[in-house]
């Protein structure tokens, strides 16, 4: 650990003891930057950031004053990642332990539950999240009560005020047999609930028309951003003919959807490149867990980039969440190009989710999330040397690097503060 | 039964009966004995066969021994299923297979020591949880080989990730859950097709959350119990005096028969049978337990009743308690970086295997998972640059240990496999390149000399039967 701080740089040491930050100038010298996703490779770049901004990624460019300098030589230079719909900051453990603020067991109306009510970006899930390079996450509830998984988000896991980037972005609909087990017994009861919501927001309906004086159903509000395209539809299949029925959705109603899940989305990769539906998946499924994943291979990733589908990826979890380049690194392995994988972790999930007017690229005037890497960020033995969100340094530490440093040699009474 | 020596005539029964033998000077006169009753332990023998092999020599490889050895440049034959040469120079005999392995690397099979594959197979449905039988918290008279289904896909995964053996346990719902069963990696038709020969048996045994969980609440049993973690402990002890009984028992039929009395065997207990078999060294304890002061009550319980542990599984606060588990010779089995998934996994970090490690105690990557069991070297690579981070030195050939011979130790089965050794099982993985890299696949995955995985040939990746005639049969994996 020694090395590591070493290595984040006395920058950040020094960042550490003023806490908390204020994003500043920093000049990354001399690592090879990708702008674009895996793309854009500029070598011996000099990466400025300044007011939490890109200002720009040049090739030996000169360090203006005021610029505090990172030596980055032999080190790789990409965007923080994201990753997709996760419950980051919606509970702490698992099992038994705090509330569960990705649950909807007991809610009264599901569609429309924000998950910005039980938002905690004081949860000790960001900085073990964020230290590994992972900066940027949609977020969304598990559901429970039925199919629906309430309005999902995107947030920043830096450490301002502002951590929530995109707030009502998509709403949650999962379609599988998880879903329709909860959400009527059976697909034919889920689908006739569902359809029931739509219509009933469909403006060219009129049926949407509120009575006056009525009170405002929460659910009729947030179905009414699918149809302005203020907010698109996620939702979660995995079955081939489940998947058509997203492809039906988009024609029926004409809001913007995505495909969660997807196990078996490659059997249906030039349709949904055809129709512009994104995919997220996760790389590393390849069993049949369920009927709903009979077809599930680890191809799955690189069919459909191949096909032309704009993929994003799911980590294994949510506490896993910072495992989100191993996945993409495993996609790899499975016939994916490297530069698609890393753009599953940056500008798809950015385009995806609705924020890439401002983060996904080191383009000049986005968001500054950085990380400079100590190798290949797919590889399993790399980890980032320092990490920046909206331009601010983050200190790489977390509540796990402190119980590190704490038994790293054991004593007697390790709860007594140790002098270094 | 237990403490005499093996008596071989057994009935279909399970039950052996022996003549009596005429050696009863020491009986009273005039008292007629009965038969000697003892107890076949053997009753699900092992069918496995190595499938066909040939005669193989993969040359030009990075080599790992499993042992801590690299070998540049090296070679490897393997003949009748064993492990016949190996180093820089061997020889290809007539007739063998010869397998080019430039630019690759050649490593003891992975060894899992905690899956659940078979028992919790895919598709998972509620008709095939078949890992906890919940209803009671001591249930060592289960055995996993008879959950076990062997048409579970998951087996064929692990291979294409290098796994040659692995131990299949029944779940945490229990504090006693259970006998597991060592199996070799190869497709079969029973479990016993697969059962790893002479394999010592392991229980299953769990710490903490689950038990309490399961039980507190009174949901699956009417007493409540265990609700707390000393309600736990209670109940091991509890069990363990049980069985000490039961021994003693089973002594005293043994001495009284030898002295000529007609005496009858007291009745069978099949959980006893167990758990007395652990008090005599026969069944190792496979115990699943997360927080550093439960492992450090666990050793307490393990020396008031003199039974050993083998491994501490998950074992997730293990780098707290290094040097007490280094002390009593405790294996830890442990994930890279999996935490906070309930209370008792909070305190994980990336480091546990590396500090277990540098304590000198036994450290094992396992994978509780089937999607775990199939990158195992993964996790190790992870496990290993997080301890080279922390300024500790381990070498890839190291980490290896903690994939191979140390799970081989913690089953009993070192002699057998785990290591690169003259005259052990061909149980070897040809990866594609070095297998601490995320894009290394095992290019080929050999069980006692055989093929039983091969990334290159169709004919050599098998398709379990829930597979067939299904979307996605045959396909790349």
């Amino acid at each position: 650990m020694r090395s590591a701080i070493i290595l984040a740089g006395m920058v950040l040491c020094a960042l550490l003891l003023t806490a908390p930050v204020l994003a500043d100038n920093y000049a990354i010298t001399g690592g090879t930057a990708y702008t674009h996703g895996g793309r854009g490779k500029v070598e011996r770049a000099t990466v400025l950031i300044s007011d939490g901004k890109i200002v720009s990624v040049i090739p030996d460019g000169k360090v203006p004053d005021g610029y505090e300098r990172i030596d980055a030589r032999g080190k790789w230079i990409t965007v923080g990642f994201m990753v997709s719909a996760t419950s980051l900051g919606l509970g702490e453990i698992g099992i038994s332990a705090d509330i569960n603020d990705a649950r909807s067991e007991k809610a009264k109306h599901t569609l429309g539950l924000d998950p910005a009510d039980g938002y905690n970006p004081d949860s000790t899930l960001i900085p073990v999240t964020r230290i590994e390079g992972v900066t940027r996450a949609s977020v969304n509830l598990t559901g429970g009560k039925d199919m629906w998984l309430g309005q999902g988000m995107v947030v920043n896991l830096g450490r301002g005020t502002d951590t929530i980037d995109r707030h009502r972005a998509y709403i949650g609909l999962d379609i599988s047999e998880h879903g329709a087990r909860t959400g009527g017994g059976s697909r034919p009861a889920m689908w006739d609930a569902i359809r029931a919501k739509f219509d009933a927001a469909d403006p060219r309906t009129g049926r949407s028309q509120r009575k006056k004086g009525a009170e405002p159903d929460a659910d009729v509000e947030a179905l009414r951003g699918l149809f302005t395209h203020k907010a698109f539809l996620l939702v979660v299949a995995n079955r081939t003919s489940d998947i058509r029925k997203v492809m039906a959705l988009k024609q029926r109603y004409g809001f913007d959807v995505i495909v969660a899940g997807g196990a078996e989305a490659w059997r249906v990769a030039d349709d949904l490149a055809r129709a512009r539906i994104p995919v997220v998946l996760n790389p590393l499924q390849n069993l049949p867990r369920s009927f709903d994943e009979l077809g599930a291979t680890g191809a799955n990733a690189a069919r459909l980039a191949r096909a032309g589908v704009k993929v994003a990826f799911l980590a294994p979890d949510t506490h896993n969440a910072r495992l989100l380049p191993q996945s993409a690194g495993n996609a790899v392995a499975m016939g994916m190009r490297w530069t698609d994988a890393v753009d599953a972790i940056s500008v798809n999930p950015a385009e995806i989710f609705g924020i890439a007017d401002h983060y996904g690229t080191l383009e000049k005037g986005m968001d500054a999330d950085v990380v400079i890497w100590n190798g290949d960020p797919l590889e399993v033995m790399t980890s980032p040397d320092a990490v920046f969100v909206k331009g601010q340094a983050i200190p790489m530490r977390s509540r796990q690097t402190a119980l590190r440093d704490r038994y790293e040699t054991l004593t007697r009474s390790p709860q007594y503060r140790r002098l270094q | 039964m237990m403490t005499t020596a093996k008596r071989n005539h057994r009935l279909s029964s399970g039950l052996a009966v022996v003549a009596a033998s005429l050696a009863i000077a020491a009986c009273q006169p005039g008292e007629k004995q009965g038969r000697y009753v003892s107890i076949n332990r053997d009753p699900f023998p092992s069918t496995y066969t190595p499938l066909p092999g040939k005669l193989t020599l993969i040359r030009n490889v990075t080599l790992l021994d499993g042992r801590g050895g690299k070998i540049a440049d090296a070679s490897l034959l393997m003949k009748d299923g064993k492990i016949q040469a190996f180093g820089k120079n061997v020889p290809a005999p007539d007739g063998a297979l010869v397998i080019e392995g430039k630019g690759r690397w050649l490593t003891p099979g992975i060894i899992d020591v905690h899956s659940h594959l078979g028992v919790y197979p895919s598709p998972a449905v509620k008709s095939t949880s078949d890992g906890n039988e919940v209803g009671e918290p001591v249930t060592p008279d289960v055995w996993a080989e008879h959950s076990v289904w062997p048409q579970d896909a998951g087996f064929t995964r692990a291979m294409a990730g290098g796994v040659t053996s692995l131990e299949i346990l029944p779940g945490s719902a229990n504090l006693f859950g259970g006998r597991s069963v060592v199996l070799k990696n190869v497709p079969g038709r029973s479990v016993q097709d697969m059962k790893f020969p002479g394999a010592p048996y392991g229980l299953k045994m769990a710490c903490g959350e689950n038990p309490k969980r399961v039980y507190g609440g009174g949901r699956n049993n009417t007493s409540h119990r265990p609700s707390t973690n000393m309600g736990d402990v209670a109940g091991y002890r509890q069990a363990w005096a049980d069985a000490q009984a039961y021994q003693r028992a089973w002594d005293k039929y043994d001495r009284d028969f030898k002295a000529g009395k007609d005496v009858l065997p007291p009745r069978r207990d099949l959980k006893m049978d167990t758990l007395a078999a652990v008090l005599r060294g026969d069944i190792r304890v496979q115990m699943h337990c997360y927080r550093a002061d439960q492992m450090a009550v666990m050793m307490d319980v393990m020396k008031e009743f003199h039974y050993r542990i083998a491994a501490f599984h998950h074992a997730v606060e293990a780098y707290k308690i290094a040097d007490k588990l280094r002390k009593n010779g405790i294996c830890s089995a442990m994930w890279a970086d999996w935490w906070g998934f309930k209370m008792e996994a909070y305190d994980g970090i990336r480091e546990n295997i590396a500090f277990v490690h540098k304590a000198g105690a036994c450290a094992i990557v396992h994978s509780d998972d089937p999607f775990g069991i199939q990158r195992l070297n993964q996790e190790a690579a992870k496990a290993l640059a997080d301890g080279r981070r922390a300024g500790l030195d381990i070498s890839r050939a190291d980490a290896w240990k903690w994939l191979s011979i140390n799970p081989a130790r913690a089953l009993g089965i070192e002699a057998r496999t785990g290591s690169i050794e003259v005259g052990k099982d061909a149980d070897v993985v040809l990866w594609s390149g070095d297998p601490f890299s995320v894009y290394t696949k095992a290019d080929m995955t050999f069980v006692d000399g055989a093929v039983v995985w091969d990334r290159h040939d169709r004919t050599h990746q098998p398709v379990a039967d829930f597979e067939l005639g299904q979307v996605g049969e045959g396909d790349v994996k």
